[in-house]
Protein backbone atom coordinates (compact mmCIF):
# COMPACT_ATOMS: atom_id res chain seq x y z
CA UNK A 1 0.00 0.00 0.00
CA UNK A 2 1.19 3.47 -0.88
CA UNK A 3 1.44 6.01 1.83
CA UNK A 4 0.21 9.04 1.09
CA UNK A 5 2.19 11.14 3.35
CA UNK A 6 5.60 9.68 2.47
CA UNK A 7 4.84 11.63 -0.66
CA UNK A 8 6.50 15.05 -1.19
CA UNK A 9 4.80 17.53 -3.86
CA UNK A 10 6.41 20.40 -5.73
CA UNK A 11 5.87 24.01 -4.03
CA UNK A 12 3.26 25.09 -6.11
CA UNK A 13 3.91 28.71 -7.48
CA UNK A 14 0.61 30.89 -8.76
CA UNK A 15 1.86 33.90 -11.15
CA UNK A 16 -0.93 36.02 -12.87
CA UNK A 17 -0.93 37.32 -16.53
CA UNK A 18 -2.99 39.99 -16.91
CA UNK A 19 -3.64 42.61 -19.53
CA UNK A 20 -6.12 44.58 -21.42
CA UNK A 21 -7.79 42.59 -24.27
CA UNK A 22 -5.71 41.29 -27.17
CA UNK A 23 -2.49 42.42 -25.05
CA UNK A 24 -0.84 38.71 -25.39
CA UNK A 25 -2.08 37.40 -22.36
CA UNK A 26 -2.84 33.66 -23.58
CA UNK A 27 -0.28 33.71 -26.70
CA UNK A 28 2.49 34.65 -23.61
CA UNK A 29 1.05 31.52 -21.26
CA UNK A 30 0.91 29.28 -24.27
CA UNK A 31 4.50 30.23 -25.68
CA UNK A 32 6.25 30.15 -22.09
CA UNK A 33 4.82 26.96 -20.86
CA UNK A 34 6.19 23.25 -21.53
CA UNK A 35 2.47 21.52 -22.41
CA UNK A 36 -0.85 22.77 -24.47
CA UNK A 37 -2.40 25.48 -22.41
CA UNK A 38 -4.75 24.18 -19.97
CA UNK A 39 -8.05 25.52 -19.25
CA UNK A 40 -10.39 25.54 -17.03
CA UNK A 41 -13.78 27.37 -16.91
CA UNK A 42 -16.67 28.74 -14.59
CA UNK A 43 -20.12 28.73 -15.39
CA UNK A 44 -21.18 32.12 -14.86
CA UNK A 45 -25.14 33.05 -13.63
CA UNK A 46 -25.11 36.81 -13.40
CA UNK A 47 -27.41 38.64 -16.12
CA UNK A 48 -25.31 41.40 -17.17
CA UNK A 49 -26.86 41.19 -20.54
CA UNK A 50 -25.57 45.02 -21.12
CA UNK A 51 -22.35 44.79 -20.65
CA UNK A 52 -21.16 41.68 -22.52
CA UNK A 53 -18.68 42.50 -25.58
CA UNK A 54 -18.62 39.12 -26.79
CA UNK A 55 -20.62 38.84 -29.93
CA UNK A 56 -23.80 36.68 -30.03
CA UNK A 57 -24.06 36.03 -26.45
CA UNK A 58 -26.04 38.99 -25.76
CA UNK A 59 -29.29 36.94 -24.95
CA UNK A 60 -27.86 34.47 -22.70
CA UNK A 61 -28.47 34.61 -19.01
CA UNK A 62 -25.66 32.06 -18.37
CA UNK A 63 -22.48 32.13 -20.14
CA UNK A 64 -18.61 30.26 -19.39
CA UNK A 65 -15.48 32.12 -18.75
CA UNK A 66 -12.48 30.26 -19.28
CA UNK A 67 -9.11 30.41 -17.73
CA UNK A 68 -6.70 29.96 -19.89
CA UNK A 69 -3.18 28.17 -17.87
CA UNK A 70 0.13 27.08 -18.16
CA UNK A 71 2.36 25.12 -16.17
CA UNK A 72 6.49 25.32 -16.09
CA UNK A 73 8.23 22.37 -13.70
CA UNK A 74 11.24 23.13 -12.11
CA UNK A 75 12.77 20.21 -11.70
CA UNK A 76 11.68 18.38 -8.45
CA UNK A 77 11.24 21.37 -6.76
CA UNK A 78 8.57 23.70 -7.63
CA UNK A 79 5.85 24.13 -10.60
CA UNK A 80 4.42 27.67 -12.05
CA UNK A 81 1.23 27.94 -12.73
CA UNK A 82 0.72 30.94 -15.25
CA UNK A 83 -3.39 31.85 -15.41
CA UNK A 84 -4.40 34.62 -17.84
CA UNK A 85 -6.80 36.79 -16.56
CA UNK A 86 -10.52 37.37 -17.83
CA UNK A 87 -10.06 40.53 -19.80
CA UNK A 88 -13.35 41.64 -19.42
CA UNK A 89 -14.35 43.86 -16.61
CA UNK A 90 -17.29 41.85 -15.48
CA UNK A 91 -15.37 39.29 -14.69
CA UNK A 92 -13.40 40.50 -11.69
CA UNK A 93 -14.67 38.84 -9.39
CA UNK A 94 -12.77 35.62 -10.62
CA UNK A 95 -9.33 37.79 -9.92
CA UNK A 96 -10.17 37.71 -6.52
CA UNK A 97 -9.97 33.86 -6.43
CA UNK A 98 -6.95 33.96 -8.92
CA UNK A 99 -5.34 36.49 -7.05
CA UNK A 100 -5.56 34.57 -3.45
CA UNK A 101 -1.87 33.20 -3.07
CA UNK A 102 -0.45 34.71 -5.85
CA UNK A 103 3.40 35.08 -6.10
CA UNK A 104 3.17 38.18 -8.38
CA UNK A 105 1.37 39.26 -11.51
CA UNK A 106 2.85 40.12 -15.36
CA UNK A 107 0.80 43.20 -16.66
CA UNK A 108 1.52 43.16 -20.12
CA UNK A 109 0.64 46.91 -21.84
CA UNK A 110 -0.15 47.35 -25.86
CA UNK A 111 1.46 50.88 -26.59
CA UNK A 112 -1.52 51.56 -28.60
CA UNK A 113 -3.91 51.35 -25.75
CA UNK A 114 -2.00 51.70 -22.72
CA UNK A 115 -4.91 52.37 -21.02
CA UNK A 116 -6.43 49.42 -20.94
CA UNK A 117 -3.42 47.85 -18.69
CA UNK A 118 -4.84 50.98 -16.24
CA UNK A 119 -7.42 48.66 -14.45
CA UNK A 120 -4.86 45.64 -13.94
CA UNK A 121 -2.14 47.90 -12.47
CA UNK A 122 -4.99 49.47 -9.92
CA UNK A 123 -5.72 45.96 -9.11
CA UNK A 124 -2.60 44.82 -7.55
CA UNK A 125 -1.47 47.59 -6.02
CA UNK A 126 -4.61 47.92 -4.27
CA UNK A 127 -3.93 44.62 -2.85
CA UNK A 128 -0.35 44.67 -2.38
CA UNK A 129 1.04 42.23 -4.85
CA UNK A 130 3.95 42.85 -6.64
CA UNK A 131 4.07 43.36 -10.46
CA UNK A 132 5.64 43.79 -13.34
CA UNK A 133 4.90 45.73 -16.38
CA UNK A 134 6.05 44.14 -19.66
CA UNK A 135 5.46 46.24 -22.94
CA UNK A 136 4.39 43.50 -25.77
CA UNK A 137 6.59 44.93 -29.04
CA UNK A 138 4.09 42.82 -31.52
CA UNK A 139 6.11 43.98 -34.45
CA UNK A 140 9.10 43.50 -33.27
CA UNK A 141 9.99 46.90 -32.52
CA UNK A 142 8.49 49.70 -30.28
CA UNK A 143 8.28 53.69 -30.73
CA UNK A 144 8.14 54.21 -26.94
CA UNK A 145 11.18 53.96 -24.36
CA UNK A 146 10.81 52.16 -20.83
CA UNK A 147 10.61 55.65 -18.95
CA UNK A 148 7.77 56.73 -21.49
CA UNK A 149 6.01 53.90 -20.57
CA UNK A 150 6.40 54.21 -16.98
CA UNK A 151 5.68 58.20 -16.68
CA UNK A 152 2.33 57.18 -19.23
CA UNK A 153 0.91 54.57 -15.97
CA UNK A 154 2.88 56.42 -13.17
CA UNK A 155 3.72 53.96 -11.97
CA UNK A 156 6.55 53.65 -8.67
CA UNK A 157 9.71 54.13 -9.41
CA UNK A 158 10.50 50.27 -8.17
CA UNK A 159 7.86 48.66 -10.50
CA UNK A 160 10.18 46.89 -12.88
CA UNK A 161 8.95 47.97 -17.08
CA UNK A 162 10.30 45.84 -19.31
CA UNK A 163 10.10 45.37 -22.88
CA UNK A 164 8.89 41.85 -24.50
CA UNK A 165 7.60 39.80 -27.43
CA UNK A 166 5.23 37.60 -26.15
CA UNK A 167 5.76 35.16 -29.43
CA UNK A 168 9.14 34.71 -28.32
CA UNK A 169 9.47 31.42 -25.71
CA UNK A 170 12.86 33.21 -24.33
CA UNK A 171 11.67 36.61 -23.98
CA UNK A 172 8.72 35.30 -22.02
CA UNK A 173 10.52 33.72 -19.57
CA UNK A 174 12.44 36.57 -19.23
CA UNK A 175 9.73 38.39 -18.22
CA UNK A 176 9.16 36.16 -15.48
CA UNK A 177 12.48 36.07 -14.38
CA UNK A 178 12.26 39.41 -13.98
CA UNK A 179 9.21 39.45 -12.09
CA UNK A 180 10.20 36.66 -9.75
CA UNK A 181 14.03 38.85 -9.36
CA UNK A 182 11.34 41.93 -8.06
CA UNK A 183 9.39 39.51 -5.13
CA UNK A 184 13.18 38.74 -4.46
CA UNK A 185 14.23 42.15 -4.00
CA UNK A 186 10.88 43.48 -1.94
CA UNK A 187 11.27 40.11 0.43
CA UNK A 188 15.22 40.35 0.81
CA UNK A 189 15.83 44.03 0.17
CA UNK A 190 17.75 44.63 -3.42
CA UNK A 191 21.82 44.10 -1.85
CA UNK A 192 20.93 40.45 -1.01
CA UNK A 193 19.26 39.10 -4.39
CA UNK A 194 22.36 38.55 -6.68
CA UNK A 195 21.69 34.91 -8.20
CA UNK A 196 24.97 32.75 -8.40
CA UNK A 197 25.15 32.39 -12.27
CA UNK A 198 23.40 34.86 -13.61
CA UNK A 199 23.29 39.00 -14.05
CA UNK B 1 -42.48 34.92 0.89
CA UNK B 2 -38.60 35.88 1.99
CA UNK B 3 -37.44 38.12 0.24
CA UNK B 4 -34.73 36.09 -1.04
CA UNK B 5 -36.64 33.73 -2.74
CA UNK B 6 -37.50 36.21 -5.53
CA UNK B 7 -33.48 36.69 -6.12
CA UNK B 8 -33.10 32.94 -6.28
CA UNK B 9 -35.41 32.26 -9.05
CA UNK B 10 -34.67 35.59 -11.22
CA UNK B 11 -33.10 33.46 -13.50
CA UNK B 12 -35.17 30.56 -13.92
CA UNK B 13 -36.85 31.18 -17.36
CA UNK B 14 -35.98 29.49 -20.94
CA UNK B 15 -32.43 30.78 -20.60
CA UNK B 16 -31.26 28.73 -17.69
CA UNK B 17 -30.97 25.34 -19.67
CA UNK B 18 -26.68 25.53 -19.86
CA UNK B 19 -26.87 26.25 -15.92
CA UNK B 20 -29.03 23.72 -15.22
CA UNK B 21 -27.06 21.28 -17.63
CA UNK B 22 -23.64 21.89 -16.03
CA UNK B 23 -24.24 21.65 -12.74
CA UNK B 24 -26.73 18.53 -13.40
CA UNK B 25 -24.12 16.09 -12.03
CA UNK B 26 -23.64 17.46 -8.61
CA UNK B 27 -27.15 17.37 -7.97
CA UNK B 28 -27.88 20.84 -8.03
CA UNK B 29 -24.92 21.88 -5.77
CA UNK B 30 -22.92 24.86 -6.53
CA UNK B 31 -20.69 24.68 -3.42
CA UNK B 32 -18.60 22.15 -2.07
CA UNK B 33 -19.71 22.40 1.10
CA UNK B 34 -17.26 23.00 4.15
CA UNK B 35 -14.16 21.58 2.36
CA UNK B 36 -12.14 23.64 -0.05
CA UNK B 37 -9.88 22.66 -2.94
CA UNK B 38 -8.34 25.87 -4.28
CA UNK B 39 -7.05 25.55 -7.94
CA UNK B 40 -3.53 24.73 -7.07
CA UNK B 41 -5.08 22.43 -4.32
CA UNK B 42 -2.98 19.04 -5.17
CA UNK B 43 -5.48 16.14 -4.36
CA UNK B 44 -4.96 12.51 -4.65
CA UNK B 45 -6.73 9.12 -4.15
CA UNK B 46 -6.53 7.23 -1.08
CA UNK B 47 -5.98 3.72 -0.91
CA UNK B 48 -9.54 3.14 -0.98
CA UNK B 49 -10.06 5.65 -3.83
CA UNK B 50 -7.18 3.12 -5.81
CA UNK B 51 -9.88 0.37 -5.40
CA UNK B 52 -12.68 2.63 -7.01
CA UNK B 53 -14.87 0.03 -7.17
CA UNK B 54 -15.52 -0.43 -4.10
CA UNK B 55 -16.38 2.95 -4.12
CA UNK B 56 -20.55 3.55 -5.34
CA UNK B 57 -19.77 6.58 -7.92
CA UNK B 58 -21.31 8.29 -10.47
CA UNK B 59 -19.32 8.18 -13.65
CA UNK B 60 -18.32 11.77 -13.31
CA UNK B 61 -16.42 10.67 -9.56
CA UNK B 62 -15.23 7.88 -11.39
CA UNK B 63 -13.29 10.45 -14.12
CA UNK B 64 -12.15 12.54 -11.33
CA UNK B 65 -10.64 9.67 -9.50
CA UNK B 66 -9.10 8.06 -12.66
CA UNK B 67 -7.17 11.39 -12.80
CA UNK B 68 -6.03 11.72 -9.41
CA UNK B 69 -3.89 8.66 -8.74
CA UNK B 70 -1.12 10.43 -9.24
CA UNK B 71 -1.18 13.45 -7.29
CA UNK B 72 -2.19 16.27 -9.69
CA UNK B 73 -3.51 20.08 -8.72
CA UNK B 74 -7.56 20.86 -8.94
CA UNK B 75 -6.67 23.44 -11.60
CA UNK B 76 -5.08 20.39 -13.66
CA UNK B 77 -7.95 18.07 -12.84
CA UNK B 78 -10.03 20.30 -14.20
CA UNK B 79 -8.40 21.12 -17.39
CA UNK B 80 -8.19 16.97 -17.74
CA UNK B 81 -11.64 16.12 -17.03
CA UNK B 82 -13.41 18.80 -18.84
CA UNK B 83 -15.48 20.05 -15.81
CA UNK B 84 -16.12 23.73 -14.81
CA UNK B 85 -14.07 24.68 -11.72
CA UNK B 86 -17.30 24.88 -9.80
CA UNK B 87 -18.22 20.92 -10.96
CA UNK B 88 -14.79 19.46 -10.00
CA UNK B 89 -14.93 21.10 -6.67
CA UNK B 90 -18.23 19.81 -5.56
CA UNK B 91 -17.20 16.28 -7.18
CA UNK B 92 -13.84 16.35 -5.27
CA UNK B 93 -15.62 17.26 -1.95
CA UNK B 94 -17.66 14.10 -2.41
CA UNK B 95 -14.77 11.79 -2.92
CA UNK B 96 -13.46 13.73 0.17
CA UNK B 97 -15.84 12.39 2.21
CA UNK B 98 -15.70 9.08 0.89
CA UNK B 99 -12.56 8.83 2.08
CA UNK B 100 -11.75 8.38 -1.64
CA UNK B 101 -9.30 11.44 -1.87
CA UNK B 102 -7.11 13.11 0.61
CA UNK B 103 -5.71 16.97 0.39
CA UNK B 104 -2.05 16.66 0.01
CA UNK B 105 -0.40 19.13 2.56
CA UNK B 106 1.41 22.19 0.48
CA UNK B 107 4.73 22.44 0.39
CA UNK B 108 4.18 26.47 1.23
CA UNK B 109 1.62 27.43 3.24
CA UNK B 110 -1.21 29.53 0.97
CA UNK B 111 -0.16 33.20 1.34
CA UNK B 112 3.20 32.66 1.97
CA UNK B 113 6.94 33.27 -0.32
CA UNK B 114 8.56 30.47 -1.04
CA UNK B 115 12.40 29.86 0.78
CA UNK B 116 14.76 32.27 -1.44
CA UNK B 117 16.61 28.73 -2.46
CA UNK B 118 13.52 27.63 -4.46
CA UNK B 119 13.30 31.06 -6.00
CA UNK B 120 16.82 30.85 -7.07
CA UNK B 121 16.03 27.49 -8.65
CA UNK B 122 13.53 28.71 -10.43
CA UNK B 123 14.89 31.72 -11.78
CA UNK B 124 17.81 29.33 -13.20
CA UNK B 125 15.32 26.92 -14.25
CA UNK B 126 13.39 29.56 -16.48
CA UNK B 127 16.83 30.81 -18.65
CA UNK B 128 18.08 27.46 -18.75
CA UNK B 129 15.61 25.30 -19.72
Amino acid sequence: MRDERARSIPTAIKILVAGGFGAGKTTMVGNVSEILPLHTEEVLTSAGTDSDDLSGVEAKRTTTVTMDFGRITIGDSAVLYLFGTPGQDRFWFLWDELAIGALGAVVLADTRRLADSFPSIDYFERRGIPFVVAVNCFHGHQPFGVDAVRGALSLDPEVPVVMCDVRDRRSGREVLVTLIEHVRAITLGPAHTAVAGTS
Amino acid sequence: MPADDDDAHEWLDADAGPLVRSYAVTGGRARPGASTFDLLTYVVATPAGQRRHAVRLQPEHRAVLALAQEPISVAELSSRAGFALGVVRVLLADLFDEGAVTRMAPAVAPGHIPDDHILQAVILGLRHA
